[in-house]
C-alpha cells in the first residue's frame, strides 16, 4: 500500500530536504497520543484522535490549533504605512488600531507571493510594533527576503521567532476563551488586542482559519503549553492537528497558499478582490497593481471556484478538468468534507467555464467523475461579526 | 484456512483457490478514516504487484497491490455503502475482494501472521 497523494505535502522542496525543527508545543503534542508529520520544515500534529472526529469536534465545540509554524512580523518605524503599501494591495492607512486584515504579497506581474493578515496593535500595545503581519510558514523566509528587499531602510521588521501562535475555533471558542481572559468577549470578527494572563503578554485577534468564530493568540513561546494546558482544561476544548485544519478551511473556501494560490495566479482570478480596498484599486501605488487592473477591466484568465462532486470518490489536487475533450483546469485542493458526508474540491478553471452551475467532469485515475461550479463557503461561515 | 501477509499491509486468506484480500488493521489505523474505496470489478485478472484497488482517507489516496496473482470473482460491495468498515473491522468484514489464485507458489513469499507482527514492531 502506497499513498500517491498527500494534499498535506509541502511546497518547499529545499525545505524538505533539511532536517525538521521542533515547535515550542512539540512534547505537549507527542504528549496527547498526536502522530507527527514533517510540513513547512518542522514536526507538526497532523491528528490526535483521527480527523473526522476532530473535524466534527471543532464545528461542534471548540478546537485548539497550533499554527506556530507560520511567520509572525512586526514593521516599526518611520513610514510603515506608505512602506507596505507599495508591498501590499491593502488599505494600510485606513487600518484602524485593533483592526486586522487579509491582504497577499504578489511580484511584479502581480502573481501571488504568500497570503496573509495584517493587524495594527493600539501605540505600543504589542512589542513595539506599529503592524503586525501573519505570513504563511512554508513561505516566511522567501517573504521576508522580498520584503528586506523592498522596503526602505527607515522600516525595521521584527521577525517575533520566540512567538508561538494558537489558534482556537468553533462556535464555543468564545465561551472558553472568555473563561481565561474576559476581555476577548468584546472582540468581533478581525478585531484585535493586547490581553494579560496570569502575567503573559498575549495578542489576540478574533479570526480564524475553518470559517467558525474563533481567536488567533500570539504568546511568547515559552508561555505556550501551560495557556494550551489551560484551555484544554476546558471540557468544550480539544487540540485539533492539520489534517482537520486543511478539512475545515476546504470547506469554508479558504484557498491554501502553495496549493490554491500561487506565483502563476492572480488577485482577481482567485476572487480575493476584497481585500484590495477601493482608494488602492484606484490609486494604485503597489507591486502587481497592473495585473490587478487589467484584470478587473478584463477578466482574469482563468478562476478559482468550488467544485461539487458526484458520487463519494475525493478529487484530489492535480486532478485535471475537462468539458468534452477540453482540458479547462485543474483541481488544486480536494478531498471528503466531512461535515458534508462527501467530496468537495477548488479548482482553477479557465473564465468561460467559470459560472456557477458550469457542469465539469474531472478525471480521477482515468475515470470521469462530474462536478458542478459550486458556490464557496461550502459550509456557511459563522464568524461574529459586529452589529450592523 | 491460512492467513497470509504482506510487506504492503494486505493480508489474504487463503481456502482452496480462493483468496480474500484485505489491508491490515494496522494500515487502516496509519490511514486515518477512510471515505472511498476502489474496487476492482469482477473478471479483471492480475499480476502480483499490479494496483488492484485504492483507498481513500480523509487525507489521502493510496493504492492497494494484488498481492499474489489472480482473476477478480468478488469484490465486497458492503465498502461502497460503508467504506468506514475499513476502519471498524479491517481484518473480517472490511476486505476488499476475492482473487482465484493464478500460481499457488506465490504464496511462498507471503508473510505469516508471526512474521507480520514482527516486521509491523520494527517500522
Amino acid at each position: 500500500m502506497t499513498a500517491h497523494s498527500d494534499s498535506n505535502d509541502d511546497v518547499a522542496t529545499l525545505e524538505e530536504a533539511l532536517p525538521l525543527e521542533a515547535l515550542p508545543l512539540d512534547a505537549w503534542h507527542r504528549a496527547r497520543g498526536a502522530r507527527m508529520v514533517g510540513f513547512a520544515g518542522y514536526h507538526m500534529p497532523i491528528h490526535y484522535d483521527g480527523i473526522m472526529a476532530e473535524h466534527s469536534w471543532t464545528r461542534e465545540y471548540a478546537g485548539l490549533f497550533d499554527v506556530s509554524h507560520m511567520g509572525q512580523i512586526g514593521f516599526s518605524g518611520d513610514g510603515v504605512d506608505e512602506a507596505l503599501e507599495m508591498l501590499l494591495p491593502s488599505d494600510i492607512k485606513g487600518l484602524k488600531p485593533g483592526r486586522q486584515r487579509y491582504s497577499m504579497l504578489l511580484d511584479q506581474d502581480g502573481g501571488i507571493l504568500d497570503d496573509l493578515m495584517v493587524a495594527r496593535p493600539a501605540d505600543g500595545a504589542f512589542d513595539g510594533a506599529a503592524i503586525y503581519m501573519v505570513v504563511n510558514g512554508a513561505t516566511k523566509y522567501d517573504d521576508m527576503a522580498w520584503m528586506i528587499e523592498h522596503l526602505p531602510d527607515e522600516v525595521v521588521m521584527n521577525h517575533m521567532d520566540e512567538q508561538a501562535l494558537l489558534a482556537l475555533q468553533g462556535p464555543e471558542a468564545g465561551e472558553a476563551m472568555a473563561a481565561l481572559v474576559p476581555g476577548t468577549a468584546a472582540l468581533t470578527f478581525m478585531q484585535c488586542g493586547a490581553f494579560d494572563w496570569n502575567g503573559v503578554a498575549l495578542w489576540i485577534s478574533r479570526s480564524g482559519y475553518t470559517g467558525e468564530d474563533g481567536f488567533e493568540i500570539s504568546l511568547p513561546a515559552d508561555a505556550a503549553e501551560a495557556f494550551a494546558d489551560a484551555l484544554c482544561a476546558l471540557p468544550q476544548v480539544k487540540p485539533i492537528g492539520l489534517g482537520a485544519r486543511d478539512s475545515l478551511r476546504l470547506e469554508a473556501g479558504l484557498p491554501l497558499y502553495g496549493h490554491d494560490l500561487t506565483p502563476a495566479v492572480s488577485t482577481i482570478g482567485a476572487d480575493l478582490g476584497f481585500a484590495i480596498g477601493k482608494r488602492r484599486r484606484a490609486e494604485g501605488g503597489f507591486i502587481g497593481h497592473g495585473r490587478v487592473m487589467k484584470e478587473l477591466a478584463d477578466g482574469p484568465g482563468t478562476k478559482r471556484v468550488g467544485l461539487k462532486i458526484a458520487g463519494r470518490l475525493p478529487a484530489r489536487e492535480g486532478a485535471q478538468i475537462f468539458v468534452g475533450d477540453n482540458l479547462v483546469g485543474e483541481v488544486t485542493s480536494g478531498g471528503f468534507a466531512p461535515s458534508l458526508g462527501a467530496p468537495i474540491a477548488m479548482g482553477w478553471v479557465s473564465l468561460p467555464h467559470s459560472a456557477l452551475d458550469t457542469a465539469l467532469e474531472i478525471d480521477v485515475r482515468g475515470k470521469r467523475i462530474s462536478a458542478t461550479v459550486t458556490p464557496m463557503p461550502f459550509v456557511p461561515h459563522r464568524y461574529r461579526r459586529a452589529a450592523a | 484456512m491460512s492467513r497470509y501477509f504482506t510487506e504492503e499491509h494486505e493480508w489474504i486468506d487463503v481456502e482452496g483457490e480462493i483468496a480474500t484480500v484485505g489491508i491490515t488493521d494496522f494500515a487502516q489505523e496509519q490511514l486515518g478514516d477512510i471515505v472511498f474505496v476502489e474496487l476492482p470489478v469482477e473478471g479483471a485478472t492480475f499480476d502480483k504487484g499490479d494496483d488492484a484497488a485504492v483507498v481513500e482517507s480523509v487525507k489521502a489516496a493510496s493504492d492497494v497491490y494484488a498481492p499474489i496473482s489472480g482473476e477478480v470473482v468478488e469484490a465486497n460491495g458492503a465498502l461502497e455503502d460503508e467504506p468506514a468498515l475499513v476502519n471498524s473491522d479491517a481484518e473480517e468484514d472490511g476486505w476488499f475482494f476475492k482473487l482465484r489464485i493464478t500460481d499457488m507458489s506465490e504464496l511462498e513469499g507471503l508473510m505469516t501472521e508471526a512474521a507480520y507482527k514482527t516486521f509491523v514492531a520494527a517500522l
